[in-house]
């Protein structure tokens, strides 16, 4: 069975908490707060005012930029406020407030269930499209999908490569996705090909969920979806990574950054992120809403929930009977990449594909010790790195020697720190010391444009 | 009770392994050897393993406690990997005061000066050995004090290195299962490969460098044996691989993490050396054993390997 | 004795021959240095610590016996008395600067400014300020692991325990900035050192409007605008809700101390204005604490 080349873990996968439980729709929340910024690039800027009535599906943010994205009311009501509030990390954000009145949907949208399968549109309809409902990547990373589609001149793409893997521990929504929502799914897949011009699809599945494999591998049968193909992949984290998910399907290693994977002739989207493209452009329905697992051991209950985002973590965990008493570690995402989230009244986003509650005895970092030089860290760093070395440079500030040691290779994946047996918090450092590079290698390119 | 938010950078959770877990196992995988030992030479075995042990424990205490003012490291059970190590390279005759005086060598000299477990450039173990070999050669080498039916006067690597005839008449199956002249821990080979799976299977040490010192000490034997003649082409590797330290120096000495190298190419580049130069001193040096040596200045090497052997860059050719 | 007379003739042949080849290296390779470079090397500190803008004080004593205006090359750590004998001993003109001091310009203790989170990963400033605001409301104040202390080259910062704020000692403090680099909240700031080390600054750098500070924080800036209102000397400006004072301007009058409702604005080491004028009344041994 395929997987990547070099590196990699098998946390225990922890699925089991929420994979069984079905998608369902809550009781919209009174009201939303709605970040102007829920992608990678420019915030979005308000285009409402205070006081003025929205409509579900209607655009509240203009994108900021080329790389940017669109923002939309996800219920219907007043805006009452426009104001800096703080998001999961305590920073204050530009947010709209919507207290809800009903849910009135904008006219144009499709709200009809019938999977509407044909599409005629050009790849450049079908990318406005995209651009129009404001998609950004659901994996996480809320890279706007209207970018990652325009190819640029000079290259071409072979293959559009769906990740359907959710290798991050406890998340279940793309899985979620892939049981319910296959057809239309698979139709998103389509459309993607279409867009960019490919005539084949992989879609790269984890061996972990053989229920999504069947059910996917039998949709495409029946409904004859041509030139698709769901590829198994034996489970190992970080499996959902961009570049190690070619690997494990193509066996091609997109090169060093700053080279992207259309230099491999491969565009890689989010198996969720095709459901969004679906509804944008067969539905007119703007992103407003997505799966979210609400997940966690010590929780009262687990959940997969149909989410408009702007919804407060709070009424989210209240289905769940609230947050447990305790030491408790709030994730948005899972626990190998998912953020802590300090304020549990922020909203959820774009990119949130799941909220993980940990206990504190699961999440508490181990006391520090010397390092024993066992380079664990470096046979499971799956770009090919050093991490004892880059997390040392970085404490020691030798950000030109890091630079040498390729630190800005590094995905942040966390194998590293999870692998110590020493308990260093090798990751932590390794991130400043990426950042602190990225921004030195912009500054000389600035200069050198000057 | 309220609800208490903890916050940090991902990942957040951890595989569990820990430091002192690592060298339990160690620990762990020696068992055996140290009961063969003690069946084949007696209890004496285990005093001077517990010797060596308690010494290197208290010296590092003592160290951390008196010298460098800081909070003792005794915990992570590196001292006692050290000391255990320290007994196996040591003959079961030795008097008790020279392996205190090894101990305080390994781990004040070897270990602590440079900083305690991780910084040493040379294993702590070997470092004790190689002090006592020089600075007391006798007592090092008699390999009949104390035994209890005593086997012969000199090793079977010494025997052999005047008269590579000799291996032709040598049991092997004896050799495998313990009955060989040595140091405590050099006594049974099947022990200490025993131990090595185990360590293989927990993940404590990688293929790389066991496999490549054996490998290289095989082919360099075998090519030795080509000359002479006959069954010697595989006698002669066999025999070389057996006897005296090969296996416990590959399998735990040279895999000690911090003087060895950090990634896998580099593992290999170190294996090779250690086979090389062991077969080297073993043939034309001036003695017997080059196991401790070639490892120790392959520890030397190991800097360099790092700075120059690195791992395969992502998305490279 | 043949052994003995080759081993001999080798080495002294060996010997030679590297003589010689050490003599024509160091020829072709010689590097013409103006001599004062060493000597006004030796004057300065040696501290190597970067405040002067260069790498050490190796390229520092370089640039000012190689430039011909040394007027924007300060030492903050040898101070004017030095500058001007290495300007005398070179012939120039030694640049004039006031003494100045490092100024954390937070007031956020642990006890005004409660922990809302726990941390529970790496010990550093950095690393935490690349991730969240820090395990107080406030999104400005200090964060508490002590980057800055780890930069001070001289032993001058160090993290109170019980407060959870770093604190300068000012007769240590050189001025050479490292600390207001390394501080990722850019909270420290080098202002102009008065005798006795006395001092008036807003220790606050809170953007936030009024009531989000004082949700956070007991002792931030609110941006009320008091103090600039009776600053006889234009001190005190008012931007992004949050006041400052500029330590060029500030005659240290205290007038704007006892204005301030929520105590932003520190005083150290000079007795307040006498508030109400009852509080005149007071024992004079009770202020002198």
């Amino acid at each position: 069975m395929k997987t990547f080349p070099i590196g990699g873990i098998h946390p225990s996968d922890n699925k089991e908490w929420s994979k069984d439980k079905s998608i369902e729709c809550i009781d919209l929340p009174n009201e939303v707060m709605i970040p102007m910024i829920q992608h990678i690039g420019a915030p979005a800027t308000p285009v409402v005012q205070k006081g003025d009535k929205v409509l579900t599906g209607q655009l509240v943010g203009q994108a900021g930029g080329f790389v940017s994205a669109n923002i939309h009311s996800p219920i219907s009501g007043t805006v009452t406020s426009i104001d800096s509030y703080p998001n999961g990390q305590g920073q204050r954000l530009t947010m709209v407030v919507i207290k809800r009145e009903g849910d009135e949907w904008v006219e144009s949208i499709d709200r009809s269930t019938e999977l509407k399968r044909e599409c005629s549109l050009t790849p450049a309809e079908i990318i406005a499209k995209i651009k129009d409902a404001g998609v950004v990547g659901l994996g996480g990373a809320q890279f706007p999908t209207h970018v990652k589609l325009s190819i640029p001149d000079g290259q071409k793409a072979e293959m559009l490569i769906v990740n359907g893997v959710e290798c991050e521990p406890y998340l279940t929504s793309d899985y979620r996705n892939m049981m319910e929502r296959a057809e239309m799914m698979l139709t998103g897949i389509e459309i993607l090909m279409r867009a960019i011009g490919v005539e084949r699809a992989l879609i790269g599945v984890e061996n972990n969920k053989p229920d999504a494999i069947a059910h996917l591998n039998e949709v495409i049968a029946r409904d004859a979806y041509r030139g698709i193909e769901v590829v198994p992949l034996k489970m190992r984290y970080p499996q959902g990574g961009e570049k190690q998910l070619i690997a494990a399907l193509t066996g091609r290693q997109v090169a060093p950054p700053p080279a992207l994977p259309i230099s491999e002739g491969v565009v890689v989207s989010n198996a969720s992120t095709a459901i969004a493209v679906y509804e944008a452009v067969q539905k007119n329905k703007p992103l407003i809403e997505r799966v979210v697992t609400i997940t966690g051991k010590s929780l009262g209950s687990t959940h997969n929930f149909m989410t408009r985002f702007g919804t407060s973590l709070d009424y989210l965990l209240s289905f769940s009977g609230g947050l447990p008493e305790g030491d408790v570690k709030v994730l948005n995402g899972g626990p190998m990449m998912g953020r802590a989230i300090v304020d549990t009244s922020a909203p959820i986003i774009k990119g949130c594909s799941g909220i993980t509650i940990l206990s504190g005895a699961e999440a508490a970092r181990g006391k520090e010790s010397a390092c024993i030089k066992c380079a664990k860290c470096v046979s499971v760093c799956p770009m090919g790195l050093e991490p004892y070395l880059l997390s040392r440079l970085a404490k020691l500030q030798k950000w030109d020697v890091a630079e040498e040691h390729n630190t800005i290779d590094c995905i942040e994946c966390g194998c590293c720190s999870y692998t110590c047996p020493s308990n260093l918090p090798l990751l932590d450092y390794i991130r400043i010391g990426k950042q602190t590079v990225m921004a030195n290698i912009r500054s000389r390119a600035i200069a050198n444009k000057k | 009770m309220a609800t208490k938010l903890f916050a940090s950078h991902s990942p957040h959770i951890h595989g569990g392994e820990k430091t002192h877990r690592i060298m339990l196992d160690v620990v762990l995988a020696l068992i055996p050897a140290l009961a063969v030992s003690t069946y084949v030479l007696g209890w004496r075995v285990l005093f001077i393993t517990a010797v060596a042990v308690v010494s290197c424990v208290a010296f590092e205490w003592l160290i951390c406690r008196f010298l460098l003012k800081r909070r003792s490291t005794i915990c992570d059970l590196s001292a006692v990997v050290t000391g255990v190590l320290l007994a196996f390279n040591l003959p079961v005759g030795i008097p008790w005061w020279i392996v205190v005086i090894g101990a305080l060598v390994a781990i004040g000299i070897g270990k602590m000066t440079f900083g305690g477990l991780g910084t040493n450039p040379f294993n702590p173990a070997l470092t004790g050995r190689i002090f006592l070999l020089i600075a007391y050669p006798v007592q090092m080498t008699d390999w009949t004090t104390g035994v209890p039916d005593a086997l012969s006067g000199s090793t079977m690597l010494a025997d052999v290195k005047y008269a590579p005839e000799l291996v032709s008449s040598l049991n092997f199956t004896e050799m495998l299962g313990g009955v060989m002249n040595g140091s405590m821990g050099e006594i049974s080979a099947i022990a200490l490969i025993l131990g090595g799976l185990y360590l293989l299977w927990r993940k404590v040490i990688s293929w790389h460098i066991p496999v490549s010192i054996l490998a290289t000490m095989a082919i360099f034997a075998a090519s030795v044996g080509a000359s002479y003649g006959g069954a010697m082409i595989y006698e002669f590797p066999l025999f070389h691989i057996l006897a005296g330290g090969a296996l416990l120096g590959a399998i735990y000495m040279a895999t000690d993490y911090s003087t060895s190298p950090m990634t896998h190419r580099g593992m290999i580049i170190y294996g090779v050396g250690i086979g090389l130069l062991t077969m080297i001193i073993r043939l034309w040096g001036a003695y017997p054993e080059g196991m401790s040596f070639a490892i120790f200045i392959m520890n030397a090497a190991t800097p360099l390997i790092n700075k120059y052997v690195r791992p395969k860059r992502f998305g490279t050719k | 004795m043949n052994t003995l007379v080759l081993t001999v003739l080798t080495l002294s042949v060996l010997g030679i021959l590297l003589a010689v080849i050490l003599y024509f290296v160091a020829q072709k390779f010689h590097v013409e240095e103006d001599p004062r470079i060493d000597d006004v090397e030796k004057m300065l500190p040696g501290a190597n610590c970067g405040g002067c803008g260069f790498a050490g004080c190796r390229a520092m004593a370089d640039a000012l016996v190689t430039r011909e205006n040394i007027a924007s090359l300060f030492c903050p750590v040898a101070g004017g008395q030095t500058m001007k004998n290495i300007a005398g001993f070179l012939g120039k003109t030694a640049p004039e600067k006031e003494p100045m001091v490092a100024t954390i310009r937070c007031g956020g203790t642990c006890q005004k400014r409660p922990k809302v989170n726990h941390y529970d990963g790496a010990m550093n400033c950095a690393v935490v300020n690349s991730f969240y605001v820090g395990e107080s409301a406030c999104a400005y104040g200090c964060i508490g692991y002590g980057d800055c202390v780890s930069a001070c080259k001289f032993g001058a910062l160090s993290l109170n325990t019980e407060t959870g704020l770093v604190e300068v000692n000012p007769d240590k403090c050189t001025a050479c900035g490292a600390c207001v680099k390394a501080c990722p909240k850019g909270l420290i700031e080098l202002r102009k050192k008065w005798p006795k080390n006395r001092a008036v600054y807003v220790a606050c750098r809170s953007k936030n409007r009024g009531a989000v500070v004082m949700k956070a924080c007991k002792a931030g800036c609110i941006g009320c605008g008091k103090c600039a209102k009776v600053c006889a000397f234009d001190a005190i400006t008012i931007d992004n809700n949050l006041a400052y004072i500029d330590s060029e301007k500030c005659k240290l009058c205290r007038k704007c101390v006892n204005e301030c409702p929520t105590g932003a604005i520190h005083l150290e080491n000079m007795d307040p204005l006498p508030k109400e004028p009852k509080v005149v009344a007071t024992p004079k041994s009770e202020v002198a604490k």
